[in-house]
């Protein structure tokens, strides 16, 4: 079964705190890493790689520039065709 | 054919580290290029570094260091037999720096040769030194890494010339002559990722260093903490009893990443890039000798020694600090 948004919603979350020490519940859908969350791009490489172990979606540097907000993660993750 | 009888164990008998007069401050750069002192402490960890002079040589930084630790470890000149000096930055590539330093520390016709594994050079060059000494083809090594990185950056380059610094570093490598005592030097974990050579180099003779931050920083904090692991397992010692853990400085959050995912608490984990930038091979025993300089860590403690850098290198070892 997929995971839904809410749970990549909610496992991002998790690993945004631990990595970058921003509370999970200001890991909204519409914020930007790099203006809003204060996340620079080494911090993203580390968020992309706890997310491979979380969601098991391998997120390549080539990738991670595209990614600019918390739904083009989500997205991504989904899209990526993970089961949980 | 008749073989020599080595020993069955090495051990580093003293260290010495040698950082240039010249500090270049966070700010300092700044005024160069544009940078500034808070973006370089958060992204690289880097406050200060140490820059030689115009006319300062590899060479000369590595007798300031090997004097040091040749002093330290009470031994003599004519005591040492091989010199191994670890480095990607020579001035020349012919001669070789080993051969010289080991003449200018009055060094009579020891074996010398110098060793590129880039930042993971002092790893690999201890682990030489190490079965050196235990298979018999010498009983008493001096290992130098030694960089001067500022001749091989682009100085108007933010992304590289922020990072980098110069120095030596030197140990002193002799046989475990107490059959009491236990072995100094622990199995090498040792290796390379090829594939990826083009994430770090110099391009050709009048290029720079340039690397690929992401793709580097993403392999150092996936790849090496196995490594890190596997060097602990292989000496038995956990890396929980470690008394410090010196990775490489080339990045504090490279680093700090590398430490948690080991489990090492951070107070024991080395930060001597704050002063001393990225210094490739010297990065590792100048971490060594400032700790001990400053008594922060005691004679018979266990130290994990984890470099890993252009190549890609990496090596791994356990020791007993001296």
């Amino acid at each position: 079964m997929a995971m839904t948004e809410q749970e990549i919603l909610a496992g991002l979350g998790e690993i945004i705190d631990e990595i970058a020490g921003v509370p999970a519940d200001q890991v909204t859908p519409d914020k930007t890493f790099i203006d809003d969350l204060d996340i620079d791009s080494l911090s993203m490489v580390e968020i992309a790689v706890a997310a491979q172990d979380k969601f098991g979606v391998e997120i390549p540097d080539e990738e991670l520039k595209n990614l600019k907000t918390v739904q083009d993660v989500v997205v991504f993750v989904q899209r990526s065709g993970v089961s949980a | 054919m008749r073989l020599e009888h080595g020993t069955a164990g090495a051990r580093i008998l003293a260290f010495g580290g040698y950082q240039p007069a010249n500090e270049v401050t966070n700010d300092d750069l700044a005024a160069t290029v544009q940078t500034s002192d808070e973006w370089i402490r958060s992204r690289i960890g880097v406050a200060s570094r140490r820059i030689a002079g115009p006319d300062e040589t590899v060479a000369d930084m590595a007798v300031a260091a090997g004097g040091k630790a040749l002093a330290g470890s009470g031994l003599s000149p004519d005591d040492i037999d091989l010199v191994i000096v670890a480095t990607c930055t020579p001035e020349s590539q012919i001669p070789n720096v080993s051969a010289t330093v080991a003449h200018r520390l009055g060094i009579t016709a020891p074996g010398a040769y110098d060793l590129n594994a880039a930042c993971a050079g002092f790893c690999y060059a201890l682990a030489n030194a190490s079965d050196s000494v235990r298979a018999g083809s010498a009983r008493h090594v001096l290992v130098i890494g030694a960089e001067k990185m500022s001749a091989w950056l682009d100085w108007t380059d933010r992304s590289t010339c922020i990072i980098f610094g110069d120095g030596a570093g030197a140990a002193v490598v002799g046989p475990v002559t107490d059959p009491e005592q236990p072995p100094g030097i622990g199995p090498v974990e040792w290796g390379s990722t090829g594939g990826m050579a083009d994430k770090i180099l110099v391009a050709n003779r009048t290029s720079f260093i340039s690397q690929q931050g992401q793709a580097v920083f993403r392999w150092a904090t996936t790849e090496l903490h196995p490594v890190a692991k596997a060097a602990c397992d292989r000496a038995g010692v956990a890396p929980q009893d470690l008394a410090a853990f010196i990775p490489h400085q080339a990045n504090l959050r490279i680093v700090e990443s590398i430490a948690r995912k080991l489990e090492v608490p951070r107070e024991r984990v080395a930060d001597d890039i704050v002063h001393a930038g990225n210094t490739s091979s010297a990065s590792i025993p100048l971490a060594m000798s400032r700790m001990i300089e400053r008594d922060e860590i005691g004679s018979g403690e266990q130290v994990l020694f984890l470099g890993f850098g252009a190549g890609l290198c990496y090596a791994a070892q356990v020791i007993t600090v001296p």
